[in-house]
């Protein structure tokens, strides 16, 4: 146990200098940091959001409302449908994650058949022989569509964020419907949750003045219109507008939207994509005289007369803007519509004082602690005690390392998490030494004593350091956040400690041994 | 050569005399940590309860008063002020709003401009606002993976030993884990994730002491076949006394300026790591011991019986 081949002390030596070496940026100077050319070890600890300051927004996608949404649109496409054909129905509408009608005439079924199939695309259809019909989500249609409403919302916030100028974010999905947006160095991050917290559908549609707002809402509302307030009351404004559902042009024609001052009025100029500008053009020209309405998040913005076919591509949106309202309009238009609506429902929000308040208070309790682990050591076990402090400050720089090398984030909790590693990595030892006190109390001859005592501890090491990987294993399944720093850390540091505790002093241990040849241990 | 031992080499304690004594204590510092959680209860942090809290600098030392009757004003409930720190930093909880996951952020919001308007200059050093979806879920994980790992040990122990030592270190696993629970609701220190961590890594650093005390054990089991397991397990305890106390006392002194310098939630995971260091340690004494002694009587395996067997054949 106590020799060891050459390959092994080169491997050992080998370790240790990697681990210097991938642990060494940390102490340089980000500016210094930076500069080191990109075949060099130049990765830092990546320091959580908690240490740096900055904003973490947990985002959760209403999946409902865009199946809800989705079926709604379905029944208003049957409804015409039929309606066209002149068959005729009963009870039309949504009921769940289903679309259900019950045709009056079951001998109908098979002429209503294919215009049904050819309106409910994407869902099972199922006709009773009573005339009763069924369209619904499977549940791999469902998982189909939030797929795509997520990949599409991630694409979307991403564009939303990058537009707040925000550096280096990180966006990921997380779970079946949430998204996890975290923007390093933002302190205040209302601007960012309220470009966030909006939907962005903007929809250019008709006015229906064939009835009068107070009409539609006592009950006479024609079923292929909807009442929709405006965004801003004005004055001499209606309180609510009748607008027609069908969708003239809608905000994904947009490529492109502007904030721009007009004698003192903010405005939003904005262009259509050829599609867009071609459907504009022939819905103005057909039009004129007649009122449209622009429509943000069911939200009357404006709702001009038509007074000319418009036919540039292009136009301008006036409202009751102010500059940052227009601004806020126009980065919206540009990152396109949300398909889902997004709610937050975590934040958390540090500032960089209190992270480097953390970061000097954590720096401060390592330093502390180690410096009174290390000296109750030589206290404790004498010389052998020394080679634990050896072995101590390569376990830290090791788990320096990882954490450099993996990328992995340091929390606060992290840094409490090193502190605990130190603490029982030093345990390795005190097993260690305590156990060749006792084989050097029977007697045995120093080699023997060592020997048995890293032999005898080993297997009790290896106990207890697994069951707190497996509890820390579990920690980061489950925990979040910060907590998962802790995890990160603590289990870096014990997977380190195995080797430092173990490998590394018996490698000492053994060096001085052979120079040494002491006749007695001085456990 | 001079050597730091806190206690001497070879001692002979009886600590299985105390074996009634340590378990009745325990049970009943057990029971009435959990009558304690659920009358006081825990004083839950927003992780888990949800609502929102807000740490903020004024210029100047901050005025409680005019504080706590403007945040009264904005009719969000009850707003709970505490002084963090220094004289300049508050700390301002507010429960859950109700209304769901919008209704925190209009609350921080409202919170936000209050402060900036009536105090300017006021610095919002951290902002966290947890939704009831979110804190339902943390707290679930949160018992999950107590679970979880309670189990996972039962399972590792008894596969690495035998049964009795397993279920003594569960046993003893989910007292001390009960007592540390009490120490949160005497203290009223905040329970949230964080205080998740300490409890699992009490647990982890418990199993750890435990797992010495037993190795031994199984070791002196195999060398002492005709030593009573009382006796066996006071020798094993004796002869890893010093590394538990030289073990405990590092950890101590690495967790102690933790809880000196630091602040908030890591300072209080500072004080549970502290506290479960004792309770973990003692336990390891007083309860694994006793539990294995009154499971393992007459009934652990002590060497190879059956030998007289094939003497006796021809």
């Amino acid at each position: 146990m106590m020799y060891f081949a050459r390959w092994k002390v080169t491997a050992i030596l080998t370790l240790l200098a990697l681990g210097c070496i991938f642990a060494f940026p940390n102490l340089l100077p980000t500016r210094v940091s930076d500069a080191i050319p990109g075949w060099l070890p130049h990765e830092r600890v990546s320091l959580g959001l908690d240490l740096r300051g900055g904003s973490h927004l947990l985002l959760e996608a209403d999946i409902d409302s865009v199946v809800h949404e989705r079926l709604t649109s379905i029944v208003d496409g049957i409804r015409s449908a039929l309606r066209k054909a002149n068959i005729g129905y009963t009870d039309l509408g949504v009921q769940g994650n289903a679309v259900k009608l019950k045709l009056r005439d079951p001998s109908v079924i098979e002429t209503a058949r294919p215009l049904l199939e050819a309106e409910t695309k994407g869902l099972d259809l199922t006709i009773a022989d009573d005339g009763s019909v069924t369209a619904s989500y499977s549940d791999a249609g469902i998982a189909e569509l939030t797929q795509n409403v997520m990949d599409q919302s991630i694409d979307i916030v991403r564009k939303r964020v990058d537009e707040t100028g925000t550096r280096e974010p990180t966006i990921q999905r997380q779970g079946k419907d949430r998204i996890l947006v975290q923007l390093p160095g933002i302190q205040d991050p209302e601007q960012v949750k309220r470009y966030l917290g909006k939907t962005a559908k903007m929809t250019f549609r008709f006015v229906d003045t064939s009835v009068t707002p107070e009409e539609a809402t006592s009950g006479n509302l024609p079923p292929t219109d909807e009442v929709l307030p405006p965004d801003s009351p004005r004055p001499g404004e209606p309180g609510s507008y009748v607008i027609m559902k069908r969708v003239m042009v809608s905000g994904e024609n947009l490529t492109d939207a502007q904030p721009s001052n007009h004698d003192g009025m903010w405005v939003v100029q904005f262009n259509f994509d050829s599609l867009g500008a071609t459907r504009f053009c022939e819905a103005t020209r057909d039009n004129v005289g007649k009122l449209f309405a622009i429509v943000l998040d069911n939200k009357v913005i404006s709702a001009p007369v038509i007074r000319d076919a418009i036919c540039a591509g292009s136009g301008e949106i006036s409202g009751s803007f102010t500059s940052e309202s227009a601004t806020e309009l126009a980065r919206l238009l540009r990152s396109g519509a949300l398909p889902a609506p997004m709610k937050i429902i975590e934040e958390r929000s540090v500032g960089p004082d209190l992270g480097a308040d953390s970061i000097r208070a954590g720096v401060y309790a390592c330093a502390v602690g180690f410096a009174l682990v290390t000296t109750y050591m030589v206290l404790a076990y004498g010389l052998f005690g020394l080679f634990a402090d050896a072995a101590l400050i390569f376990n830290l720089i090791l788990t320096i390392a990882a954490l450099s090398l993996l990328q992995a984030t340091l929390t606060l909790p992290g840094i409490a998490g090193m502190l605990l590693t130190l603490g029982m990595s030093v345990d390795a030892n005190v097993l260690i030494n305590e156990r060749i006190r006792e084989e050097t109390k029977l007697g045995r001859s120093p080699i023997a004593a060592l020997d048995a005592g890293f032999r005898r501890a080993f297997a009790t090491i290896l106990d207890a350091n697994l069951t707190t990987l497996i509890k820390m294993a579990l920690l980061y399944v489950l925990g979040s956040g910060t907590v998962k720093g802790f995890a990160v850390t603590i289990s870096l540091g014990i997977m380190t400690s195995m080797f430092t505790a173990i490998v590394l002093v018996r490698w000492i241990m053994s060096v001085w041994l052979r120079r040494r040849r002491p006749a007695t241990l001085p456990v | 050569m001079f050597r730091l031992r806190f206690v001497p080499d070879n001692t002979k304690i009886a600590f299985m005399r105390g074996r009634i004594a340590g378990l009745v204590v325990s049970a009943i510092l057990s029971t009435t940590s959990i009558f304690l959680f659920f009358y006081p209860g825990l004083n839950y942090g927003i992780d888990f309860r949800g609502g929102i809290a807000i740490e903020a600098r004024t210029q100047g030392p901050a005025d409680f008063g005019a504080l706590r009757s403007a945040l009264n004003g904005l009719g969000l409930g009850e707003a709970a002020l505490q002084q963090f720190g220094s004289p300049d930093n508050v700390l301002i909880r507010l429960e859950r709003q109700p209304g769901g996951d919008e209704a925190q952020q209009k609350a921080v919001e409202l919170v936000r401009q209050m402060l900036t308007s009536k105090f300017p200059g006021t610095e919002l050093r951290s902002v966290e606002a947890v939704g009831a979806t979110i804190s339902g879920e943390l707290f679930q994980n949160g018992m999950i993976a107590l679970g979880l790992a309670l189990v996972a040990m039962l399972i590792y122990i008894w596969f690495r030993f035998e049964w009795q030592f397993g279920v003594g270190a569960v046993v003893t696993l989910v007292l001390d884990v009960t007592k540390t629970v009490g120490f949160f609701a005497i203290t009223g220190l905040q329970f949230n994730l964080t205080s998740l961590a300490a409890i699992l890594t009490i647990m982890g650093y418990s199993i750890n002491d435990k797992v010495v005390v037993y190795d031994r054990v199984r070791e002196n089991l195999r060398k002492y076949k005709a030593m009573p397991l009382r006796q066996l397990i006071d020798l094993s305890i004796n002869e890893t006394l010093n590394r538990t106390i030289n073990t405990s006392f590092t950890t101590f002194l690495a967790t102690l300026p933790l809880a000196v310098v630091a602040t908030g939630a890591v300072r209080e995971f500072a004080f549970v790591i502290l506290f479960g260091i004792v309770v973990g340690t003692s336990s390891s004494i007083f309860i694994a011991a006793p539990i294995l002694l009154f499971l393992g009587e007459n009934k652990l395996r002590r060497g190879p019986k059956p030998k007289l067997v094939t003497d006796a054949r021809p």
